[in-house]
């Protein structure tokens, strides 16, 4: 009998931790990202989770400590959102480069000033250029699957590097949605033993992270490079692979929904991009030929696919986030995919930001807006204009 | 020597002069007065560099070829055995 159970985001995130059974867990909480933090103190206290469970006094401390732990080889497991993300910042170059599989959730929540705990993806995007994995997920199912093949993928030979899970404030954290969780024997099978690529061992001493010539330094960033590339192969198998063991697939580097005949194809990522998938049904009935592409890694970016499904369509992009002074991020990397293989016409809309609700009402008429084709630059919607 | 990962991040695998010859970074350089040394090894145990050699006499040597002239052997040493000059340029 299939075992499913009705809990939020940060639960069933916490229940996948604990099922990958990693040696340490070091973490500091945040808002939205606490009760999964909590999640997996209840499981301490249950005893069902055994690793060493570290309290730290903040957010550098707990990627710091997952780094120290991952160096000696073993699996380990963090949790951040926001601020939390931002203030480990040095860290995470620093978890990148030296090749440690730390797996971390980031729940996306705005960057104060302008306190806030709403939905936002400016924190993740931030960290763009971290070197991390980053994956966005939709659904609470989607979390559970990805947080376990995050360890599948981050801990492989040919990638060695962190993972960062993504979801929205609140629309995911805090919304309880049924999932299917496999029996721990299933997890642990999956999974197996993780086998570092190196690690600090008294019986093998080493020096990590000394000081290296430029020509050696120029090695490291193109080896973080290939592991990239390698990456975006194995994304796809390992999603594959889960559907032949689990039965269930949320896509790979995107997700396609109603994309076969599709003449426009919107693409988002996490909450929005879920929701779109009402307004994409709405729209099919109105007579639009659309489809959505849900956008799941943005790092590595899934050039090829953009390319692929730009061939005979033009693309609408929407942005939970706003890089200032340019324009929304997914919107950037989707037209620089794009440059000198497609002439596809690509509309940029920025919406959602601070937490703003965008319903599938909204984005229907983002759509329609942009099929109409008058659009000349991005378009925040339902935007009070400010003083310019 | 220890054994070497298929990975390419920032290791170094210990060995003696795994950075070069450091001594070239030297202003000053100890001289060593085997008269007034009482074999006391403050010198050995203080050096952070490892460049004093401990000899079967008891008595110590200084390896130039890694000493980077910090003076701490100097400064250390209770008989004034050994005394920091600037280096002559070459």
């Amino acid at each position: 009998m299939k075992n499913i159970i009705i809990n939020t985001g940060n639960y069933i995130a916490a229940k996948a931790a604990v099922m990958a059974k990693p040696d340490v867990v070091a973490a500091y909480p945040i808002t939205p990202q606490t009760t999964l933090v909590e999640g997996i103190a209840n499981y301490v206290a249950s005893g069902e989770y055994k690793g060493e469970y570290i309290c730290v006094e903040s957010e550098h401390s707990a990627m710091s400590a997952c780094i120290g732990a991952s160096a000696t080889g073993v699996r380990t497991f963090t949790a951040t959102s926001s601020h939390g993300l931002l203030l480990m910042h040095e860290m995470l170059h620093w978890a990148a480069l030296a090749r440690l599989p730390v797996i971390m959730c980031n729940i996306n929540r705005v960057i104060g000033p302008g306190w806030n705990i709403w939905a936002d993806e400016n924190d993740s995007i931030s960290q763009r250029d971290t070197g991390w994995i980053q994956f966005y997920c939709s659904s609470n199912q989607e979390i559970f699957d990805t947080v376990i093949q995050a360890f599948k993928l981050g801990e492989h030979k040919d990638v060695a590097l962190p993972v960062m899970i993504n979801y929205n404030a609140f629309i995911l954290s805090h919304t309880s949605m049924p999932a299917e969780i496999p029996s721990q024997k299933e997890i642990d099978d999956y999974l197996g033993k993780y086998k570092p690529l190196w690690r600090i061992d008294p019986e093998n001493p080493v020096t990590f992270g000394n000081i290296i010539m430029p020509a050696d330094y120029e090695k490291v960033r193109r080896a973080m490079q290939y592991a990239h590339e390698n990456a975006k192969k194995l994304i796809p198998e390992i999603a594959l692979d889960w559907k032949k063991k689990f039965g269930r697939f949320n896509g790979d580097l995107i997700e396609k929904y109603r994309c076969e005949d599709a003449e426009v194809i919107l693409l988002a990522m996490g909450a929005i991009a879920a929701e779109s998938k009402v307004s994409i049904d709405n729209l099919r009935k109105e007579g639009y030929k659309i489809g959505l592409a849900r956008v799941r890694t943005f790092r590595p970016f899934p050039v090829e696919e953009i390319v692929k499904l730009a061939k005979k369509t033009e693309l609408i992009v929407i942005d939970r986030n706003i890089s200032c002074g340019y324009e929304g991020a997914l919107f950037t990397e989707v037209k620089s995919s794009l440059y000198n293989k497609s002439d596809a016409k690509v509309s940029g809309f920025i919406a959602g930001l601070g937490g703003k609700d965008v319903t599938y009402n909204h984005i229907e008429d983002m759509c329609k807006k942009a099929i109409k084709g008058k659009l000349k630059e991005t378009v925040w919607y339902g935007f009070e204009e400010v003083k310019k | 020597m220890s054994k070497k990962y298929n990975v390419v991040t920032s290791i170094s695998y210990p060995k003696e002069g795994a950075m070069g010859k450091t001594g070239s970074w030297r202003v000053f350089k100890p001289i060593f007065s085997k008269d007034k040394c009482v074999k006391c090894l403050r010198c050995w145990i203080f050096c952070p560099e490892g460049a004093v050699k401990k000899k079967k006499d008891g008595s110590v040597t200084i390896d130039l070829d890694y000493c980077k002239g910090c003076g701490i052997c100097a400064n250390e040493c209770n008989v004034k055995a050994i005394i920091m000059e600037r280096e002559e340029q070459q």
